[in-house]
Order: structure tokens, then sequence, then C-alpha cells
């Protein structure tokens, strides 16, 4: 493997904006916003599906305080989404700034401007709304062909063919095989058919959404929000409310946290429809249960595993269908699906003859879904790791042994992931490592504890993807100061993650200077070069390739400016970080001389920007292995440690990966153990605030022990792949397993509540 | 949000009392109900000035003001001592200490809240309730009265030689419980109380005598399963009434089992 | 009405809404570090201090808060600055927007119990919530400063 000794890269370094952070300096969209902006409420529809008939806004108007109050009357007729994504959109044209036919609890029916904020909330009290109440489609497995459609309008638009139609209640469809899959399973001595159910689990990030808008000095829409797609929010901003991309200037201060909810644009429409209408500055503000309710959560999935396997425990075949509820908009729909099936087989490619991957994603009236970390990876490798994780016990083999006969080893093809080799793959050295680690032969066995108590330990395996291959463009600009410092200037977002310090690694480890003599600015559409923003795990493995481009491109620049100082042509330059030196002589100059020079009479700029795409995504792969203490009487279970091993390529930020993984994780249990949403009868969101939608704190987690295992990843900068997303998809595979090792229940619905251990029955 | 017209820092509890007569006013504890709420009122009356904070313990009782926080009392040493740390025990899961710095005793026992672990703690002691007009009466009658007019200025616990242990069952390990158990022995009787049923705390005792050749493994279970049957359980997004009556039996064998030294 | 409190230091007067919350106070009063992440009580982003006890400031009436010490972490700086940086060396800081809330009440935590075990600050810090961090990096961090401290 390839390993150099890093000055830069591989260390663990502070994050730049660490103490402020830290020291609670205003660095957020509310803490900057001018105290004078309009205060924009939103009023929710309380019905599932429902058309207004009438909408009376006079007496809201009256109230003192309230500027103007908008309805579906005065907003454009033009379809768009709030899906940010890359070109072709994937997602379907569906949404309107205010839709007179709402489609879920919470969709948007007014919008209110006020002076203050409870000016707002008290017009939103005094508007009158006459509804024809609609009857609405709440199961997602009713909803393909249902006579009820979420969106009967003509007006509807799939901007991509992804197989789905309106008038189906479909957002997109697709089969695909590979080998024979039916002959293989009619070959096997066992075959397993097993359904697994995920939720709609809520990011639950600490900052909700929120958005400032104003009109800048030449009378451009000024958009500062919570995003981790400034790009995508001025393309759906410029299309929702028809006026010119030109016109718009979309930026992020710090964010409070995203996990892909933010990739979609929640909030961002109404301030600015409100600045638009009023020419005033305007700020929305979700609350909590906003958040809760008309968010952009995970796509609640139904996967079908079909596992064909011999008695010797070598898996030949997969056949996967994946239901996947989109909710009321196709955001992410068509998209997030595909991983179900294309980041769960890969995994067993050592030993598959055939698979098939199917799926269909419907709307329903429910809370639109969107992306969240994991992005269909995690609800298809809960799926996948179970049935595998069920096989082991059937045939009473170790499951770790199990996956060392199965499993994708570097080097192989993988028919099942875009016929991409695993050019960097150490998931069989996490399995050892991890396995050692844990001590996985001492704690497999259940152990009673007494009084009711068990200890048992279950494992999962995961990977993910490191881009989008053919699509992302990351970009990066880096210029030279008359100091000799050097600023980045990126569109990637970094919301917490740590990417703006990353990213300023490299760039020290390409210029041969220090983190510090790297500062960062992002992301502005006025100011930064393109970027798809932060999501699909993208930002080391893309932007990160750009910036590497970019410092190459610069040093040949500076070398140039270093030329004319010297004398010399560029090629007889050596660049060696603190200095420029003429190659075979004493000669050189400071890289402060070339800046200085490069202000002073000069006609090479000493600047670079570079784009780059990857042809491929490769995967980070990841094992996980818990320990629990399960009480069989109450059914309650603790969470005594959590261990994995990571093979992210090589960690860029070592303590920054740890912490990805850690936070990953701890998410993870939430999902297996009591994170939950559900509906009443009506439609209606239950656990509509974190009183109801509980997230894990300190005391649910256990001991979390995180290593890496390194493969190097000859596309990526610096051998790096990716960590953000893989990190959450082992903890429910690996929980379900221990909870049946110490109950003998096999439990396919995620969350697992003490109440489902209690009452759960073995089945055949 | 709650929203009202005017604030009073009550200067006598005569004062509390008497704007507390209007349906429009409202006595505030811990305030943690503020965000939650939806209603708005004329006058809020802030009782935080009337000495209301101590807890003033003597050989025969502590005498609890209401305005004593949870965390006065999770980290009050005579009280722990005196209930083998039942108290601590029973606090100290509700959401964080931030909270619990906030939540008055008074409140909570006020607020007779099904969900309520204070309520069942305090009702397997010897408690009282007094009251600004009502005197002085048991926790237990307390729970069964209506909400008045009145206020609660403070919380009696006799000192009878006890033995007392709490537990609850939570899915999450500081939300809402799903279900409340403290169990308590004084002067040979035996009491449980189940709260968090979800309705409030109820209290039991040993009517059949199923308890009194002691405390062994066997009466325990007969007792515990003869309780289940008594203890009207209901449904709820955090349990079933079937899963709220089981755990009835697991709480209830197990806090016995503790409080008769069997474990 | 008008009240008069001492907010980080400084004696100030005001007229307020009888309704307005100690939250909403200290941000008009550009104490920017206090964050509001839930409206149920349950998240610990607005702690602050009232007189030297931590609070939800989202739950509490600026009313209430008339003749009493308020200290943000604009008032306390120095005093984070003091262990901070062990948790910015583990990268526990992540999206930050959870940082002071936990910032407060570690503070409040280490002057009650200056050397506390593990399961001592998961119990104290269990109403802070954080999404990004996992929780470890800050008990890392914390473990850090006080052994730091101890070799001192």
């Amino acid at each position: 493997m390839e390993q150099k000794n890093y000055k830069a890269i591989n260390k663990s370094v502070r994050k730049k904006d660490a103490m402020q952070l830290l020291l609670g300096k205003p660095v957020y969209t509310e803490d900057i916003a001018p105290k004078d902006a309009l205060v924009v409420k939103l009023l929710r529809s309380s019905h599932a599906n429902a058309i207004v008939n009438t909408i009376d806004t006079k007496v809201a108007k009256l109230v003192p305080g309230v500027v103007d109050v908008f309805t579906w009357e005065d907003v454009p007729n033009e379809r768009y989404t709030t899906a940010g994504q890359t070109y072709p959109e994937a997602s379907p044209y569906d949404r309107l700034i205010i839709d007179r036919h709402v489609r879920c609890v919470g969709d948007v029916v007014a919008i209110v401007a006020a002076e203050s904020e409870k000016a707002a909330n008290k017009a939103l009290k005094t508007i009158k709304v006459n509804y024809e109440v609609l009857e609405p489609v709440l199961d997602f497995r009713t909803a393909k062909d249902n006579s009820i459609l979420v969106h009967p309008e003509d007006n509807w638009v799939a901007p991509c063919e992804v197989g789905g139609t309106n008038k189906r209640n479909l957002v997109a469809s697709e089969n695909s095989e590979y080998g024979d899959v039916d002959k293989v399973l009619a070959d096997c001595d066992i075959v397993l058919d097993r359904t697994y159910h995920t939720k709609a689990y809520n990011q639950a990030m600490m900052e909700t959404f929120r958005t400032y808008t104003s009109y800048d000095r030449y009378g451009r829409l000024h958009v500062i929000s919570s995003t981790q797609i400034v790009f995508h929010v001025r393309r759906i901003l410029a299309h929702a409310l028809g006026i010119p991309k030109n016109m718009i200037r979309v930026e992020k201060p710090r964010i409070g946290g995203g996990f892909g909810a933010k990739q979609t644009a929640v909030s961002e429409v109404y301030p600015a429809f409100v600045t638009m209408k009023t020419g005033r500055p305007a700020m929305l503000v979700f609350t909590r249960e906003e958040a809760q309710i008309a968010g952009s959560p995970r796509h609640e999935m139904d996967v079908r595993v079909k596992l064909g396997a011999n008695k010797d425990g070598k898996i030949r075949v997969l056949d996967l269908y994946t239901l996947s509820n989109s909710g009321a908009y196709g955001e992410h729909g068509p998209t997030t699906v595909g991983l179900s099936g294309h980041k769960s087989i890969p995994m067993y490619t050592g030993s598959l003859e055939a698979h098939r991957f199917n799926y269909d994603v419907v709307y329903t009236n429910t809370m639109a879904a969107g992306a969240y970390r994991g992005y269909g990876a995690t609800q298809g490798i809960f799926a996948l790791e179970t049935t595998v994780n069920e096989l082991a016990e059937m045939l009473n083999m170790d499951p770790t042994v199990i996956r060392e006969k199965n499993m994708l080893k570097e080097g192989m093809l993988m028919p099942a992931y875009y016929n991409e080799i695993a050019s960097a793959c150490a998931l069989d050295k996490c399995l050892a490592h991890c396995k050692e680690m844990f001590e996985w032969d001492k704690r497999y066995p259940v152990r009673d504890m007494g009084n009711g108590k068990v200890r048992a330990a279950g494992l999962g395996m995961a990977m993910q993807g490191s881009c989008i291959s053919n699509l992302d463009v990351g970009s990066a600009t880096v210029k030279l100061n008359d100091d000799g410092s050097y600023n980045l200037v990126i569109g990637a977002a970094d919301m917490g993650t740590g990417c703006d310090t990353i990213l300023a690694q490299m760039v020290a480890e390409c210029m041969d200077c220090t983190v510090d003599d790297v500062t960062v600015f992002g992301a502005d559409t006025d100011a930064s070069p393109y970027d798809s923003g932060s999501y699909a795990s993208s930002t080391t493995y893309i932007t990160g390739k750009a910036v590497e481009k970019a410092c190459e491109e610069l040093k040949k620049k500076m070398s140039e400016v270093a030329a004319g100082l010297l004398d010399c042509s560029s090629d007889e330059i050596v660049f060696e970080g603190k200095t420029l030196r003429k190659i075979n002589s004493g000669e050189s100059v400071t890289v402060a001389e070339v800046g200085v020079k490069s202000q002073l009479n000069n006609d090479i700029i000493t600047q670079a920007s570079a784009s780059h795409s990857s042809p491929v995504s490769p995967p980070p792969y990841m094992v996980g292995m818990v320990e629990i203490e399960l009480d069989k009487m109450t059914g309650e279970v603790k969470v005594i440690d959590f261990m994995s091993v990571v093979d992210c390529g090589i960690p860029i930020n070592p303590a920054l990966a740890r912490i990805q993984a850690e936070g990953g994780i701890v998410q993870g249990i939430g999902h297996t153990l009591f994170e939950n949403i559900t509906y009443n009868e009506m439609g209606r969101p239950v656990e509509s605030s974190l009183m109801q939608y509980r997230i894990p704190t300190r005391l649910d987690m256990g001991n979390l022990k995180v290593e890496f295992e390194h493969s190097f990843e000859p596309t990526g900068p610096f051998g790096a792949k990716s960590i953000g997303e893989i990190v959450i998809n082992t903890p429910a595979p690996a929980i379900a397993h221990a909870i049946y090792r110490a109950t003998g229940v096999w439990h396919r619905e995620i969350p697992i509540t003490p109440e489902q251990i209690v009452m759960g029955k073995p089945d055949n | 949000m709650i929203t009202f017209q005017k604030y009073v820092k009550a200067a006598d509890l005569e004062e509390a009392y008497s704007l507390n007569q209007t349906r429009k006013n409202r006595i505030v504890g811990g305030m943690l109900w503020l965000r939650l709420g939806n209603s708005s009122y004329n006058t809020v009356i802030d009782i935080s000035d009337l000495g209301l904070d101590r807890i003033e313990e003597d050989e025969e009782q502590f005498r609890i003001g209401a305005m004593v926080t949870l965390r006065e009392l999770e980290t009050h040493k005579g009280l722990n001592d005196y209930t083998g740390s039942a108290i601590c025990h029973a606090v100290k899961d509700i959401i964080g200490v931030q909270f619990r710095n906030m939540a008055t005793l008074g409140g909570s026992i006020w607020g007779r809240f099904g969900y309520s672990d204070v309520l069942t703690v305090f009702m397997s002691l010897d408690t009282y309730v007094e009251l600004y007009k009502g005197g002085i009466v048991s926790l237990a009658k307390f729970v069964k009265m209506k909400r008045d007019n009145d206020i609660l200025t403070h919380i009696i616990v006799k000192k009878k030689p006890l033995k007392c242990v709490y537990d609850a069952v939570r899915i999450q390990r500081t939300d809402f419980p799903v279900l409340t158990c403290a169990v308590s022995e004084m002067d040979g009787e035996v009491r449980t109380v189940i709260g968090a049923r979800p309705a409030k705390a109820r209290l039991y005792t040993d009517e059949k005598g199923l308890l009194k050749e002691g405390l062994t493994e066997e009466s325990i279970r007969a007792y515990a399963k003869e309780l289940s049957s008594k203890v009207p359980t209901g449904s709820n997004t955090r349990g079933s009434a079937a899963y709220r009556s089981r755990l009835v039996i697991v709480l209830a064998e197990r806090n016995l089992k503790k409080l008769g030294g069997l474990e | 009405m008008e009240i008069t409190l001492t907010l980080n230091g400084k004696k100030i007067m005001d007229q307020i809404e009888p309704d307005l919350t100690l939250f909403d106070f200290l941000r008009d009063h550009n104490c920017y570090s206090v964050k509001c992440g839930c409206e149920t009580t349950n998240c610990g982003l607005c702690t602050v201090f009232f007189d030297d006890t931590p609070v939800l400031s989202c739950s509490m009436l600026a009313a209430r808060a008339a003749g009493h010490r308020i200290t943000t972490l604009e008032g306390l700086q120095d005093e984070a600055k003091e262990f901070i940086g062990f948790i910015a060396d583990q990268g526990a800081d992540q999206c930050g927007f959870c940082n002071p809330g936990f910032v407060m009440n570690t503070i409040a935590l280490l002057r009650e119990n200056p050397d506390p075990t593990d399961d001592e600050i998961r119990q104290f810090l269990s109403g802070n919530l954080c999404r990004c961090s996992g929780y470890e990096g800050q008990l890392r961090g914390i473990r850090a400063f006080l052994e730091s401290r101890r070799g001192k």
C-alpha cells in the first residue's frame, strides 16, 4: 500500500472555527441577520389531503405589526423541486410555493410577514381557512395505483425519466438483474425471504432550518441560509420565483448541523418570496415542531431480501425489492432508493453468482422525505446484514466466518456496483481488526447476568460511496497573498464536519506550508467556484481532488513569477515550500516575495482554480460490533460497547474522522432503539417535538471505540475516500442481531422498543 | 408560547391567593410549561420570593417548600439518607440538571401529572400537602382532589422508620417513564405506588395480607400478580396497557425483593 | 414593565413585556451565544446561569430574573478557555450549535465537582443534546482537561 510521510495529511489538527464555536460567537444565520428583518411565519395545513376552498386573511392583515399575508393566489403557478441535486434534476417538479391542494399535514397554506414574532403568531391565529377535506393515502404499501392520487395535477413534470408517473402515485421505478437470479435461487440449499421496515427518521440537527433574505446594494436577492448546497439553492429559487439566477446570491454562514436535511431547500423560498413582495429583509426560523413535521426526513422503506445460499454458508444470490415512501413530494425519491441495493449487494461480491434489484418509490400524504446521511444505503444494509446474520445463526456458523467466506475483497470487479473495481478495500482487515479489538469470540456467546438480564453481541458490515460518479463537481480556488499565505475558496459547505479544515490541510500539504497559513472561505455563489455542495460523502474525495489540482496549477503560476524574478525559465524553478529555487543554483525567492511581485507590475495571476469529477465512487467500508445488556423482563436494552473499524482510505484528519464515526453510530443507535416517526389516523405526525422524538443523550450510547484500517484509494486526494455517511449504517443490523442473540427473536422493523422485545414472539 | 399581560411577584401568600381567585390568573412554579402551552392569561403570579425554597428538617419531619427544585431534592443529604436515595433515584433521569434546577416540587405535586416520578415516590412516603387555605391533607387525599384556586405551600414528609425502593422503565434514559413504581415499608406496612399507568399514580396496600408472613420470593410473586390485576393501565405512544400490566409485576417484584433484602 | 438585573457583571435596566422569556431578552441584549434548539425544555442549548445555577433560559421569564445575576457564555470567556481547547483537540466542537449550552453546563459541573468521574460527567450533562459528536469526543476532551489539570 502506498503510504507517504505527510506533513499536514493524516494529522489531527483542530477545526479552523473551533474556538469561535466553543466560545459561542455569533456566526450562524440568526446571529448575523439584522434585528429589523421581518419575521416570516407559515400557516400550515392540519389536513393530510385537502383543497383550500376559501382563505380569509383580512383580519390577519389588520393585526398591528403585520406587513402582509400571502396565499396560493399570490404565488407563481410553475412547479419546482426543492431537492438540492446536480443536473439533470432527478426529482419531479411537483411543488408550488403555496399550493391550493395541500398534500400532507404541515403543507404551507399562508405566509405571514410581520414586524415581530408576536404579531406574526397572532395573525396566524386569525386566518380563516375553509378546506374541502379529502381522503388521504397514509399507508405507503397501498399507494401505488391507489385510486386516490397525491398529485393529480396536470402540470406535474418529471425532468428526468426515472420510471415515475403522478397518475400511479409513482415517483420512480426500476428493475435490474445480473445473471439468472431465478435459476440460482432454485439451485440453492437455503432461501431466506424476509422483509424489513425502517422509518422516516428525522435528522434533528440542533439548528433547525432557517434563512435570511434581503436585497443587496445592486438590487439582487441576497440569501443567507443554513444550507449544504448554495448553488442548488440559487437554481431552485430562480426556478420557483421566476427570476434570473444572476439576480440571486446565496451564501451560508456556519451551519448548526445538516446530515442531509439541508440538502433540500426547505426554508429558503418563503422569506425570499416575502423580500421580493415587500422589498424588505425577511427571516424565517423553523420551530422545532416545524422541523419535525415539515422537514426533510429519511425515506421510510420496506426492503424485501431473498437470499439464496448453500449449506456451507456460500451466499450465491441476492434479490432485493425496495418500496420507498417519498411522502407528499418527490425530493430525493428517485435517487435514495437506489442505494438500498447498490450499496448493500456489492458487499457479497466475493461469492455472488447473480443478483436482482427492483424498486418502486411512491407518493403518500405524509411528510415529504429527503436526504439523510446514509441515503438509502442505511435501510438496505439493515435488511441485508440482518438476513446474513440470520443465515449464519441458522447454519450455526459464526457470523464473522460467514462473512469471511463471502465478502468483497480488494481488486474484485463489482457487478452490483456499476462494474467498478474495488481498488481500495480493507473490509476484510476491518472485520479481523474489529473482531480482535471487540474480543468477539469471548463476547459472542450469550451470558446470563442474573435477575433476567443477559449480555449478547451482534455485528454488521457496511459500505457507502465517496461521491456521485460522473455527476458531482467539486471546485476550489487557491490564491497566494503577499505575505506568503494562501486563501482557499470553496463552494462546499462545512456543516460542522470540518471540511474547511481538511481541505486546508490538503492545501498545506501541497504547498508545503502550515495549516495556519491557509484561510478558508465558503460558500457563496458570488465568490466561490461552482461546487455541487456537501452531500453524498463527496467533499473530501471530490472537492479535495479539486484542491490538489488547483494547488498544482498555482505552483506553476508561482514558478512563472519566480522565473521572472530569477531570470530563468519556469521549468528551471523548483518549488520548495517556503522558497522557489532556481535549479542547480543557490538562487531562490521566498513565496512571500513571489506574492509581493504578483501585486507589482505583474501579468501572471497567482491564483488557480480547478474542478473535479470522478468516473468512480470508491466505497468506504466499516464493521461495527455491539454488546448489549438486555433485560428480558422489561425489554430494556442498554448498549454496553459499540466498537467499529472503518476503512475510509487515508483519513485526512483522524480526529475528525473518528468524531464522524462516533456521531453516526450514536444516531444509528437512536434509530434502532427509540427514534420513531408515527402518524395518527388523520395523518398528523405524532413525534412533533424533541419531547416526543427522543434522540440519544450521553446516557444512551454506552462506550464507543472507533479505529481505522487504511487502504489507499488511487483516485482520491492523498488516498482518501469518504467517511460522512457510512458511519450510520452498522448500528441497526448489529443491535438487531444482539437482540436476537439475547431473545431468540428477529426484529425486522426499527426502532425495536422494550415493549416489542418483551411481547415479541419467535417466528417459524 | 403562553402569553399574559401582567406579571406580579407576590409580596405575601395572601396577595398571591387573592390574585389567584380569578380564572384568567395563574401561579407559576418552575415555569417549564411556558413554551409548551398556547393559552393566554391576565396575570401571572410569581411566588418565588416567599421563602418557599427551603427544606426544613427536624426530628419529626421534613417540611419542604413548594419552590424547592427537583435538583435540591436530588442532592439533599437528609432526604436521601432517609429514603435510601429513592428520591434521588426518582428524579435523576428527569431531562437534565438545568431542567431539575427549575422544576419545583410544588409544581410537580400540584400538577398531579400522570407521568410523574416525583408524585410516585412521595406517595410511597408518609407525605402531606400543606395548602394555604385548605390546611394539611395527606398526599393520597390531595391526589384525588380537584384542582382549585388554593396555593400549595409545603410538602411534609413524616419521618416514620422507613425502607423505600424506587424504579421506573424508560424507553430512552431521560424520557417520560413507561411505568413508575415505588415501594416502601413503614410500621410494618408495605405500600406500593404505581405511576405513569399512564394515568396518575395510585397507592396500594397489602389489603389481602399476602405479605404479612414476610417478604419472600413466593409471597412477593403472589402479591405482584394480585397487584397487577388491580392496577388499571392504559395505552399511549410509550406503551400499551398489556405491556404496562406486565411491567407492574416486574417492577413490583423487583422493588419488593430489594425492599426485603432478597437481592 | 421595568426590570433591573446584572447581566455578565453589568447592571442593566430595561422595559420589557411581562411575558418575555429570558432567552429572548438575552438575545435582544446581544448575547448571541444563547441558542434555541427546541421549545420543549429538552435540548439544553439555551443554558445560562441564574445567579450561579444553570437553567434553561427558554423557559424562564425575564421578569423573574429581576434583581438576579444572569451570566451567559459571553461573560465566562476566560473560564471557558481553560478547557475548551481540549474539546477542540478532539474535533468534538463539530457544528458548534450546542457548544455554548454544553460549555456553560460543563463550567457548572466543574465548579460543583472539580474532579468528576466519567459517569458523573455523563449524568450532569445528560440534558445537553448534541447530534453531531456522539458525545464520546466531548467526554475525552473533558477527561484530557482533568488529567492535564491534575498533572499540574
